[in-house]
């Protein structure tokens, strides 16, 4: 087993982690019941102040409880997410500092050493808590390390080789930090959830405006919801940037974007590895060029017939049926393209045949699968688009004697034509992120060639095996991942913006 | 006169009729069919390959449902136990008398062939041993016959599905050898051999590679299962709280503008781009447990968001304002008469737009790949908790999984697994739908 952050863990691990989230649990619980408590009293006491008669209150006596829950369970859950997401920074911050370079192999990191002192923290948690350990011999400075080892074997713990005596202590400091962590948090926790209680029930008297206090909170807690998404976007945003800028470092980004190779080492750390990303972003361009050629028409001629010749019958029937391909999960295609279309083309194109495709996995492979994905992508949104294009530039074809496709081909489609165009954006852009289709049908080989016969690989396809194998997290063959997410998504982000304008500005033009 | 004027010389062409075509309407007319050809030839193309999908799928996956089991009568007696019990291979010996009883009973049949040892372990798994725990489980069944249900090989099930024949077979090894093919067709002749529902399939857990026939994908099911649990639990509250604010609550300007374009953008992202972000952000800066499902939750809930907030949306909108200004007509605060008016009214929509956006994330592989939810997961997690915190697979990690090993067993495996799939995909959009047709009011 490499030394390194394995990514793909082996099952014996399962054990870990676990003792650290047991008292989160309790705590949630705790910090329900200290609200629930709550808010009977600030409705209890509001009533009471109003001799009983809710009439005489403000507001209805539920929102003066709510106030009174709102007050706890708002604080409190919100410091102990903060707590949760600074506490690993802090605590590695600190440990990070302790470990001497000497301590630090020849070959490894920091970044390699923290996790070697984390999974060694976690172990010596999970034997104390099999009770293999007792917990002063846990956190005795003096134990022997290759005991230790031992019993950390014994408890079924994942410990790379020996564990050296700055990793032993650096991971039993980090298991103290963390005790203390989990202690502070926990008081910080209940104090602010019962100082919220309190406040909210010493409020329950009949002229404090309850309701608008509570309409006030929840308001806020819509926009906080509202802003997960900006969240979610600056998380990705950051966490491409960073480990991009990293990776950077590591590799230069000139010959990552002009090398005309792709040729990760797996046994040397950097160096020795090409990283070009032009062989990806070929065979991604390739493969999604092929499967607009199957979609495009397709789906164009399909969404005219329906929007323009089919009766409502035959529309009912078929365009629902054409969107179950829309429905059906990708791996599904994945599959569908590795064990149906490959061996039909081989035997086609194969040496038992034409003798111009020597594998399963191709351009075409990928290709021909990712393009009936796509069918009911083009053909709704064209669909649609057809359909708002104004009845009356019709009925003036008709009336000046054109026939039906000569109105189609010379009013509508014009008409409907930048509409139609963001459609066949957004479905590149559908194309370009695909990953489990070309995971299984594209080949693991990267290469510029023109023919499409012969196996290639994309981007989304090199950062799933970047990520899953057995590299280790630091190095630049598992960082590039990051870099080509990034290329990924800026080119996914253009062309949808670049489609959403189009179609909008054209919506406007008809309305 | 103008009829003159029409008919001059350079319009001396044959004379016209409505009835009759002339070459250039003839023309016309064929291409105005071409075209509407093409559009029946876009969708025929179109529902073949629907059609072609879900006929690979039902041929190559229907078969991992199915198992060859040879039935055998079987009496143990007193003395055979206890001869048995007292000997030094006690499951050689269970082995032998199996081998005897199911000579008799193809003798008996009118089949003659031998069996030894080996062969009997290479068709059936380790017979002695599961008979020895049998009757130690069941001693009083010792003398009676009992009939004896014994899961085949999984190249045995392969031979008789006719996925693998005798010219697949190179010389032998210790899991096949040529001879094999004889004592399959006896016991066949014979009437020992029958299929089965393979239940095995559906509650067994992941095995490795020198037992593909026992692979099921019952733990897959349940990892699954634990994250929906967390998509739903996150992502409908949070989405349906953004849509409320962005429907009915947020002023027109620049920050809810950010927020809209943030939304339509993310429901555009990649899915192997939120890989990225659960990897960076849940498992390397947070450091929650790999594989578990609760970061896949976690993962798939921020995909989710997006389109559950469209769908959301689009239902409150449906609720005309009529309704909220009756409420607010009567001293409701708009709060009020969103959430106990409006809110109502939209939930069946609201409903349908989750569902939907659930069967969405069940069927998504790629992120699950990049946070660590391929791995081999051999077991089912002992309580509700581990459920969640302990790695496991998914279903669509598992079928990836199993497609990505050459053997031919987990690839019928991989087909199997993704009727199960869709069958939970094809369930959720029912429900959805007959939610929609019950519950959704045209104002």
């Amino acid at each position: 087993m490499s030394p390194g952050f394995l990514l793909s863990r082996p099952p014996e691990t399962r054990a870990s982690h676990f003792g650290g989230h047991m008292p989160v649990i309790w705590l949630t619980l705790i910090v329900l019941a200290i609200s629930v408590v709550g808010f009977v009293l600030g409705r209890r006491r509001a009533l009471a102040s109003a001799d009983g008669d809710s009439r005489n209150l403000h507001s209805l006596p539920i929102y003066y409880g709510s106030n009174a829950l709102m007050k706890s369970i708002v604080p409190a859950f919100g410091l102990m997410v903060l707590w949760l997401l600074a506490q690993p920074l802090f605590i590695d911050n600190r440990i990070a500092q302790m470990i001497p370079e000497a301590g630090i192999a020849e070959g490894s990191n920091i970044g390699l050493v923290m996790a070697e002192v984390r999974r060694t923290a976690d172990g010596l948690e999970n034997a104390v808590a099999a009770g293999l350990l007792d917990n002063d011999a846990a956190r005795n400075g003096q134990s022997d390390v290759a005991e230790l080892t031992q019993i950390l074997r014994d408890a079924g713990q994942v410990v790379t080789g020996q564990i050296t005596q700055p990793v032993l202590e650096a991971a039993q400091a980090y298991r103290a930090l963390s005790g203390t962590s989990n202690l502070l948090m926990t008081i910080a926790v209940l104090i602010v959830a019962l100082a919220g209680a309190v406040w909210g029930a010493s409020e329950g008297q009949k002229t404090f405006r309850a309701r608008n206090t509570v309409e006030q909170g929840v308001l806020a807690l819509l926009i906080a919801a509202a802003s997960v998404a900006i969240l979610t976007t600056v998380g990705i945003v950051l966490s491409l940037i960073f480990n991009t800028v990293e990776f950077f470092r590591l590799y230069p980004a000139s010959e990552f974007f002009f090398l005309l190779e792709w040729a990760p080492s797996f046994s040397g750390r950097g160096g020795a590895s090409s990283l070009g990303i032009i062989p990806l972003l070929w065979g991604t361009l390739y493969i999604s060029f092929v499967a607009l050629l199957v979609a495009v028409p397709i789906g164009l001629f399909a969404a005219i017939y329906l929007s323009e010749y089919a009766g409502p019958r035959m529309r009912s029937i078929a365009k629902p049926l054409l969107e179950v391909l829309a429905g059906i999960p990708t791996i599904v295609y994945g599959l569908f393209a590795l064990l149906t279309i490959g061996p039909i083309l081989l035997s086609v194109f194969g040496n038992d045949g034409l003798g111009w495709m020597q594998g399963q996995r191709a351009v075409l492979t990928a290709g021909l699968a990712m393009g009936i994905m796509l069918i009911p992508f083009v053909s709704s949104l064209s669909d649609d688009i057809i359909n708002a294009v104004p009845q009356a530039m019709r009925d003036g074809s008709y009336g000046l004697g054109a026939t039906k496709s000569e109105t189609i081909k010379q009013v509508v489609l014009p008409a409907a034509l930048p509409g139609i165009v963001g459609a066949v954006l957004l479905a590149a852009s559908r194309a370009i992120g695909e990953t489990m289709i070309v995971v299984l049908g594209a080949g693991a080989a990267a290469r510029l060639s023109l023919n499409p016969f012969e196996a290639m690989t994309t981007v989304t396809a090199k950062i799933v095996s970047q990520l899953t194998g057995d590299s280790d997290f630091a190095s630049p063959e598992a960082l590039v991942a990051f870099a080509l997410g990034m290329t990924l998504f800026i080119m996914t982000l253009g062309l949808n913006v670049l489609a959403l304008y189009i179609v909008r500005k054209y919506r406007e033009q008809y309305e | 006169m103008t009829d003159a004027s029409l008919n001059s010389p350079d319009n001396a062409r044959a004379p016209r009729s409505l009835t009759q075509e002339d070459a250039r309407t003839k023309k016309r007319n064929a291409s105005e069919r071409r075209f509407r050809a093409y559009g029946i030839a876009a969708i025929c193309t179109g529902l073949f390959f629907l059609l072609a999908l879900l006929a690979a799928i039902l041929s190559a996956g229907l078969p991992a449902f199915r198992q060859a089991v040879v039935e055998v009568p079987f009496t143990l007696t007193q003395e055979q136990h206890d001869e048995a019990e007292e000997a030094m291979l006690k499951t050689a010996i269970y082995t032998n008398y199996f081998i005897t009883s199911l000579s008799n009973t193809m003798q008996a049949e009118g089949v003659q062939i031998k069996f030894d040892e080996d062969a009997v372990e290479r068709l059936l798994g380790k017979v002695g041993g599961d008979l020895r725990s049998h009757f130690r489980d069941n001693p009083d069944q010792i003398g009676e016959e009992i009939e004896f249900e014994l899961a085949a090989s999984s190249r045995v099930d392969r031979y008789l599905k006719g996925t693998f024949t005798r010219e697949d077979l190179q010389g032998g090894n210790r899991f096949f050898m040529p001879e094999d093919f004889d004592l399959i067709d006896a016991m066949k002749e014979a009437g020992l051999i029958k299929q089965v529902f393979n239940w095995n399939f559906i509650t067994g857990v992941d095995t490795g590679v020198d037992n593909p026939g026992g692979a099921g994908i019952g733990a897959s099911v349940l990892g699954s299962f634990f994250m929906m649990l967390v998509v739903l639990v996150l992502s409908l509250p949070i989405g349906v709280a953004a849509s409320i604010y962005l429907e009915e609550f947020a002023p027109k300007n620049r920050f809810t503008d950010f927020i809209e374009i943030n939304i339509a953008n993310l429901a555009a992202v990649p899915s192997i781009v939120f890989g990225i972000l659960g990897l960076a952000v849940f498992i390397q800066f947070a450091h929650l447990p790999q594989s578990a499902p609760l970061v896949g939750g976690l993962v798939l809930t921020l995909m989710t968001l997006p389109t559950i907030i469209i769908s959301t949306r689009a239902s409150l909108k449906a609720v005309p304002p009529s309704i909220r200004d009756a409420a607010l007509g009567v001293g409701a605060s708009k709060m009020q008469a969103v959430f106990h008016h409006v809110l109502p009214l939209a939930a069946p929509g609201i409903l349908t737009g989750t569902i939907i956006g659930l069967a969405q994330a069940l069927g998504e592989t790629a992120p699950l790949l990049l946070i660590g939810m391929v791995g081999f997961v051999a077991r089912y997690p002992d309580t509700f908790l581990e459920g969640f915190l302990e790695p496991n697979s998914a279903v669509p990690a598992q079928i990836y999984n199993w497609a990505a090993r050459s053997d031919a067993v987990f690839t019928e495996k991989a087909w199997g697994g993704i009727i199960v799939l869709l069958l939970f995909l094809v369930t959720m959009n029912t429900i959805a739908v007959i939610l929609r047709r019950r519950f959704e009011r045209r104002w």
